[in-house]
């Protein structure tokens, strides 16, 4: 191996490693606020990505059309499970799970075929997919809010199912890639570096950044690290638990969709692309342990790494190689931690 | 008619139903595969109902099994039924391997880590020359008995369900022994069953073990049925799958297993039909059912689809235990002097936290000593280092002469130590004898081996004789086939002390025994410890009942922030005025 090619596979590296952070990051609060194991955070990538290639195409992507449809389900659903029905708060709801998806989806309609370019396609697609979060949260999991995590991650694998072949019935079974947001490379020393890479990496740092400012400076982001320290504390002190579980749910889903729009002109990516991205933000979480964000972009860095040059050496084994990294590391944590029995 | 031949009967009708040939070939071949399915399902059952460990990596056990008949067969000219006790040894290894990585995992990693290896098993399979590559494995010849080949749906129907009745029996046999109730134990009682012997990680790993059996089973019976083998069969999806129609059934229950395979199985052959044409294109679109139904259940009917059918039948009379047999046979006591139990400067910090700070005092042969003190004193943190649940951080504690602060619960239970929890820590679902039974874990021997075979009958008749007596010694004798679960409170903690006698104890940990009786129950309890000391048996008792102390106790040791403020005789520590300064705040 040359100097050209180690340098290439570190590059690959740390650009897949950058959006595994991302994904790890979403999976640290997700689980830490409401404790499900979001296995299904890798389809809000798979989504964003697909909506975004189709709207360059000039197709109203299929994604409208779900948010609509999950929309309509977690409203029947509120009133089946006996939500108030109180007028106003019906209003409310109407207008937040029914007007709003309509809206959007008779909006995508009409602007998809004209094309505006790429900053007003980027806004419609992360429009389009980051509500989908709290409404999955409210369909799947708010009504589980008191089950066990076991319980909790087995409903996530349901999503998952359900999810992965939506998009299959949306997008279809072929590929797609979408244009770069800025179509030019430099060169250093031999080494060529893609701008979209750059993208990639500096919209990672500005994300985190934001990310962390919103939980260090906001009454919001304040609350929902009270939750994720103490439920029953933070119920008591009048933090929503409910709501907190779908604000960290339009996070991860918003964090997915961020994703999937910055890799979407980097790789070909398939309806169930988006199953093994989020596995391998997985890894990187659980690196972390599942509690310290630091950690788990560290370990999203090493995961990205690991991953280009398996890639480099065994490709038929290159996602053995990178899931059998996290073996190690659980029976680590694991030796520390003494028998557990379920509450 | 009693149980067993309502069972066997049906059981062979369900085997002659798909010979008769007005039975749509159809519905065979599609319970050929549920039967196959089911399998795989009865472990999880085992391992995730009962023992509390989720898998999503069982279809990884499956291709092992498979892949191992379907190479020996095909490529190098094996009889199927040769490869067969292969095919299991390799998946008893895998899975050895593999637990022996994973089991250890506590709460949500080790579905995490199930997953981890179900995705590499997909890759392993499908890339390794070995395995045929992408092609898989072609022309795996059929099962046959001498000249007569098993090949037809038809026939195949008795295999399968011949080897689920096998996995059934076995699972069964398993559930209700000593080995079982120590499984039974891991969800939802380690804490305690640990304290009376069991080897938490190694009936772990055994469980685990044994719950890939009948999942490499399956493969080698689907290795044969199929006649071909492609990795897909047995990637992460299918593993999801497989837990699917073990939550669906109902997780916690043998027959669950059975019926969440056929539901499954025969659900998904239907919408595999109809779906396609309603999409317009070939898909797995059945998936958005399945996820759908999959977070359904756990809202709806987080225990499965079993139990609400089962509400509904006529309830076959249970197996109640009766009680026929000699009880063990206590070991034998020597009569020594000195101290039993004996504590020394013991420390116990949790962080800056000083719970327990340099506490010494000593337990005699036949003696009562009560451990009192305000809440947080630091009490049930002494009894914890004692019964080596939580170590110490400094000081000796020894038993009969020898130190046991470093020793694990399991070994400090072998020494003669058992103990009752201020919190209560039964095993709701299992039946209030079980419970009490799981306190002579270490009395009997039987393996797991023996439970399955059924050959531990007579040392179960034994143990079960011992429970009794101890269960009638505390006054519940009546309550034995409830679950322990539906018992008050103040009746737990009798069922407690009952599990503890049950392991022949020279010495007593009683935490709080008597909090939650009435009047009259306590003073049988004081009773009952008062003839325990007549027989020999040291007692060290925590409670806040001071009348049940004074009354009962020869001698008392109170503690107040982690230390001792005195020890005396109960006159002696009724008049002391550092006790009664912690106890009621000093005089003003």
């Amino acid at each position: 191996m040359d100097a050209t090619i180690l340098l290439s596979l570190i590059q690959d590296g740390i650009v897949n490693g950058a959006i595994y952070a991302l994904l790890a990051v979403a999976l640290v609060l997700v689980f830490a606020v409401t404790r499900v194991i979001l296995i299904p955070q890798g389809e809000f990538v798979a989504l964003a990505a697909l909506t975004l290639a189709q709207l360059q195409q000039g197709i109203p992507p299929g994604t409208a059309g779900l948010l609509v449809a999950l929309g309509a389900v977690a409203f029947v659903l509120d009133l089946l499970r006996g939500g108030s029905r109180a007028p106003r708060r019906l209003a409310r709801r109407a207008l937040i799970d029914l007007a709003i998806p309509i809206a959007l989806f008779e909006l995508t309609r009409r602007v998809a075929p004209l094309q505006l370019g790429p900053v007003a396609e980027i806004a419609l697609t992360f429009l389009l997919v980051a509500p989908m979060g709290p409404l999955i949260y409210r369909i799947a999991f708010e009504p589980l809010a008191d089950a066990s995590i076991l319980v909790l991650l087995i409903a996530a694998v349901g999503v998952h199912l359900a999810l992965t072949v939506l998009g299959l019935t949306f997008f279809g079974a072929e590929g797609f890639r979408a244009e770069p947001l800025l179509d030019f490379s430099l060169e250093f020393g031999g080494i060529t570096i893609q701008a979209q890479q750059i993208v990639v990496i500096g919209a990672s740092l500005l994300l985190m950044l934001g990310l962390y400012l919103f939980f260090e400076r906001t009454l919001q982001g304040k609350a929902l690290r009270a939750v994720a320290v103490n439920r029953t504390g933070a119920r008591l002190v009048g933090i929503p638990i409910a709501a907190s579980g779908q604000t960290a749910f339009a996070l991860a889903a918003g964090i997915g969709a961020i994703s999937g729009i910055l890799i979407a002109p980097v790789t070909m990516l398939y309806y169930d692309s988006g199953f093994l991205i989020g596995l391998k933000g997985f890894v990187a979480a659980i690196i972390g342990g599942l509690g310290s964000y630091p950690l788990a972009v560290a370990g999203a860095l090493g995961v990205g790494l690991v991953q280009s040059f398996a890639a480099f050496w065994t490709s038929t084994f290159m996602e053995v190689v990178v899931f059998m990294l996290v073996i190690p590391v659980l029976m680590l944590r694991s030796f520390r931690a003494g028998p557990v029995e379920e509450e | 008619m009693d149980r067993r031949a309502i069972v066997a009967i049906a059981a062979l009708a369900f085997l002659i139903v798909p010979m008769l040939p007005f039975v749509p070939e159809f519905w065979v071949v599609l319970l050929d595969y549920a039967g196959i399915a089911a399998l795989v399902a009865l472990g999880l059952v085992l391992l995730t109902g009962v023992g509390g460990m989720t898998s999503f990596g069982q279809a990884a056990f499956v291709g092992m099994g498979a892949y191992t008949s379907g190479v020996l067969t095909a490529h190098y000219g094996v009889s199927p039924w040769l490869a067969l006790p292969v095919a299991l040894a390799v998946t008893g290894l895998g899975a050895l391997i593999l637990g022996a990585v994973t089991v250890r995992l506590s709460g949500h990693y080790l579905p995490l880590g199930t997953i981890a290896w179900g995705i590499s098993a997909f890759y392993v399979f499908g890339n390794l020359q070995l395995f045929g590559g992408h092609d898989g494995v072609t022309d795996i010849p059929p099962l046959s008995l001498g000249s007569f080949k098993l090949i037809g749906v038809r026939p195949y129907w008795t295999v399968v369900w011949v080897a689920v009745a096998l996995g059934v029996i076995s699972t069964q046999n398993l559930l209700h022994s000593r080995v079982g109730r120590a499984v039974r134990a891991l969800r939802q009682g380690a804490v305690a069953a640990e304290s009376f012997g069991v080897e938490i990680s190694r009936t772990k790993l055994m469980v685990f073990v044994f719950a890939a059996l009948p999942a490499g089973l399956a493969g080698w019976l689907y290795a044969h049925f199929q006649r071909s083998l492609g990795a897909s069969a047995f990637g992460l999806g299918a593993g999801i799958f497989y837990l699917l129609m073990a939550v669906v059934g109902g997780a916690g229950q043998i027959y669950g297993a059975l019926l969440g395979a056929g539901i499954v199985t025969v659900l998904r052959d239907v919408l595999q039909d109809w779906l396609p044409h309603i999409f317009g294109q070939v898909g797995n679109y059945e998936d958005i059912a399945f996820g759908i139904l999959l977070i359904a259940i756990l809202q709806i009917a987080r225990g499965g689809v079993w139990p609400l059918l089962a509400r509904l039948m006529p309830r076959l009379p249970s197996r109640p235990v009766t009680v026929s047999g000699e009880r063990l046979a206590p070991a034998p006591r020597v009569a020594r002097g000195g101290d039993l139990l004996a504590l020394s400067e013991v420390h116990k910090h949790f962080g800056g936290l000083a719970a327990v700070n340099g506490v010494s005092f000593a337990v005699g042969a036949s003696e009562i000593v009560a451990l009192i003190g305000p809440n947080g004193a630091g009490k049930s943190t002494l009894f914890n280092a004692v019964t080596g649940v939580v170590p110490a951080s400094g000081g000796d504690i020894s038993f009969a002469g020898a130190p046991i602060s470093a020793l694990s619960p399991q070994t400090i239970a072998r020494r003669g130590i058992a103990r009752t929890f201020q919190h209560v820590k039964l095993i709701p679902d299992l039946s209030v004898i079980e419970n009490v039974a799981l306190g002579a874990h270490i009395r009997g021997s039987a393996g797991i081996v023996r439970a399955i075979l059924g050959l531990d009958r007579a040392e179960e008749r034994h143990l079960f004789a011992e429970a009794t007596a101890q269960l009638a010694r505390v006054g519940l004798v009546a309550e034995m086939n409830r679950l322990a679960g539906e018992l008050a409170l103040g009746q737990m903690r009798l069922v407690e002390i009952a599990r503890a006698l049950c392991l022949d104890p020279a010495m007593l940990l009683l935490d709080e025994p008597a909090a939650g009786l009435r009047h009259l129950e306590k003073q049988a309890l004081a009773e009952l410890l008062r003839g325990l000391r007549a027989d020999g048996m040291s007692i060290l008792v925590v409670e806040h009942d001071m009348d049940f102390v004074m009354g009962l106790a020869d001698r008392i040791v109170v503690l107040d922030f982690g230390e001792k403020i005195a020890e005396g005789a109960p006159a002696t520590i009724r008049a002391h005025p550092a006790v009664i300064e912690a106890y009621l705040g000093g005089i003003a």
